[in-house]
């Protein structure tokens, strides 16, 4: 097992004909993914890595039975390429596209609540669980098939911490990069709650960083409802404090959002922390 | 992109939200039309000016010019002011605050409003800032702004009067993009009537595409600075003497994290994001010569970005125009064996862990 994504996802690539889609539809298909089908509105009818490519995701749901879609759009039109692959039944979307408004977000995040979808991104490199398949833009050779999981707010230092856990011959259920922008679809909770479910996961490791809150309530639901142990890493100890959002901004936040409150909350839900971020891999080599 | 107060008032002009009658002022020339009493207010994108002098009244035209020269181009915060703002003072009778900004959490709107509004909001407690969040599929109904008016200890033409604000400056939010729209204080006047006395209103950047009336506030940039910006290189300028060269935010951050534990200090910070173009890499190399650090730490994990193609970029500036601080190098990832061969040769050193690599940057720092 795995979660968010195994070998029942049937991948569509929406914005699949630029540089990217092309690079990525290869890199996925590599690595053993189902890419089923592609969409650029205006090229229909040509075929991309043996990928047929659709004008909209209608068609290419119909022709494919494609259920998930890895959305690569530029930022102004991911928000018309959710709500089309909601709308045309897709059940899992991972969007990799940065700079989206995050009021774009917020409307997608929760239109995909309401259609019953998972919805991974914006701005994140996607998901992957070896042996199984990969959705999204993270490297493939860094992964082993395994039984630590993997959820991470941050890109390259996901990579990082997940190649020192494959040298050390630690390999991975599934690694979900839930994305660095403000407004993301799935959390850290939820993929708590999928790993505890996971009978193929036997420990958790989390990468946060600075801002927001989103570990401190991991912290919160760990202590409640997590029993598998969970490791974690967070970044941004000595960062300089980041841009204040007025008052509002300080009200909210009551001095969360520290690298300090952020450990602190860890600690305190007897969550393992590691000073480097290849140290992941000491601490959960039994795990392995 | 914050906006300063002046810009804020304007927005809240065109959505219906009255406002003090004020112009920006330039020179004393500009003082007439407006009625004395009034007040001169340092337009600086961040909070505090009043307690840092930004901020004062004039009750006649001596005051007045006085006044003016001592906020025109003082120093709030490492902002020099540029613009002051002209406002006829009005009677308060109450001071409100209101605000919308986005729940991460919930991710949804979120807004939020106190009786006590004014002065420092952020030492008002919890129980008495009140809250409704807003989900964007069904937008902002009457049930919400009920549920804050009702609690702020209004009378009731004074609450009808709030509530219209509550949805104009939702409005407002939502078709501007804004990640806050905040009024402290939002005043009722003696003689009745409900004003914004302040405005911050911050933009998302990535939604000012489809703004086009709102002209970029010009910011002041180092030369290095903007040369990075035009160059598209992410670039933090700290205070420590370790330039360090590192793709993507978090294995940035993380990096940061490493010198400070071995007691090194941080310089000018450049983010090569998921390039592994040798062009870009010579060109942040050459920025970073520029910002003079006594030790260069290039940290690095190629997943797809590859090491080998970074490497190449970096020996070209070396053998090209030589460098004259000792760089660090750790790399992980894509190609490394071959990037190691590549930095051996152009005669750097290379670390083999992080910790490693950052105790030997801050060792040669100190």
């Amino acid at each position: 097992m795995a979660i968010f994504a195994d070998k029942s996802n049937k991948v569509l690539v929406q914005g699949a004909t630029g540089h990217q889609g092309i690079f990525h539809i290869g890199a996925m298909k590599e690595f053993g993914t189902n890419v089923v089908a592609g969409v650029t509105p205006g090229k229909g009818g040509q075929e991309i890595e043996g990928v047929p490519i659709f004008n909209n995701v209608f068609d290419g749901v119909s022709e494919t039975g494609a259920n998930t879609s890895l959305v690569l759009v530029p930022a102004r039109f991911a928000k018309d390429a959710v709500f089309e692959a909601l709308d045309a039944g897709i059940k899992t979307l991972v969007v990799i596209t940065e700079n989206i408004p995050f009021h774009d977000a917020m409307e997608f995040v929760h239109y995909s609540k309401y259609k019953g979808a998972v919805l991974i991104g914006p701005n994140c490199p996607g998901i992957a669980s070896p042996g199984k398949t990969k959705i999204g833009i993270l490297p493939g050779q860094i992964f082993k098939e395994g039984h630590v999981g993997v959820a991470s707010r941050s890109g390259t230092l996901t990579y990082e911490i997940v190649n020192s856990l494959t040298e050390k011959d630690i390999g991975q259920s599934t690694c979900v990069g839930l994305g660095g922008d403000p407004i993301i679809g799935t959390t850290f909770i939820d993929s708590l709650n999928a790993f505890e479910k996971d009978k193929d996961t036997k420990a958790v490791v989390l990468v946060g960083e600075i801002g927001g809150t989103a570990e401190e309530e991991a912290a919160e639901h760990i202590t409640k409802h997590i029993s598998k142990p969970v490791f974690a890493f967070v970044a941004g100890r000595t960062a300089p404090p980041g841009k204040r959002m007025g008052h509002a901004g300080a009200i909210i936040a009551r001095g969360k959002g520290t690298a300090a409150s952020k450990i602190k909350a860890f600690e305190k839900a007897g969550v393992k922390l590691a000073k480097f971020p290849t140290d992941i891999a000491d601490l959960v080599e039994k795990y392995g | 992109m914050k906006l300063f107060e002046y810009r804020g008032k304007e927005l809240f002009d065109k959505y219906g939200i009255s406002v003090p009658k004020g112009r920006l002022v330039k020179n004393e020339k500009d003082f007439s039309g407006l009625n004395f009493p009034f007040v001169l207010k340092a337009q600086v994108p961040i909070g505090g000016r009043g307690k840092a002098g930004g901020i004062k009244s004039a009750e006649n035209l001596k005051d007045a010019k006085e006044n003016f020269s001592q906020i025109m181009g003082m120093d709030i915060k490492g902002y020099k002011v540029r613009k002051v703002l002209a406002e006829e003072k009005v009677n308060i009778r109450k001071e409100l605050y209101l605000s919308i900004t986005l729940d991460r959490s919930k991710r949804m709107s979120l807004i939020m409003a106190s009786g006590e509004g004014g002065m420092d909001i952020e030492s008002v407690p919890d129980e008495k800032i009140f809250k409704e969040w807003v989900n964007p599929l069904i937008g902002i109904q009457s049930f919400h702004i009920r549920g804050i008016v009702s609690k702020l200890g209004l009378e009731k033409e004074e609450g009808k009067e709030v509530a219209k604000v509550i949805s104009k400056i939702y409005k407002l939010f939502r078709e501007y993009d804004c990640e806050l729209v905040e009024i402290n204080p939002l005043i009722i006047k003696k003689d009745g009537g409900v004003m914004a006395l302040d405005s911050k209103v911050n933009i998302n950047d990535d939604a000012m595409y489809r703004h086009t009336d709102i002209e970029p506030e010009v910011v002041e940039l180092t030369p290095l600075e903007k040369d990075a910006k035009e160059k598209g290189i992410a670039f933090i300028q700290l205070e420590g003497n370790i330039g360090v060269i590192a793709n993507g935010a978090g294995l940035t951050m993380a990096t940061l994290d490493a010198l400070t534990h071995y007691e090194g200090k941080g310089g000018v910070f450049l983010d090569l994001g998921g390039t592994d173009d040798p062009e870009k890499v010579k060109q942040a190399f050459e920025l970073m010569k520029k910002a003079k650090p006594k030790v260069i730490f290039l940290n690095l994990f190629g997943g797809i970005t590859r090491c080998d193609s970074v490497a190449k970029g970096v020996k070209a500036v070396i053998t090209k125009e030589g460098i004259d601080c000792p760089v660090i190098t750790r790399i992980k990832g894509c190609n490394e064996e071959q990037a190691k061969d590549i930095l051996k040769d152009a005669g750097l050193i290379t670390g083999t862990t992080l910790q490693d690599a950052a105790q030997k940057s801050s060792d040669l720092a100190r």
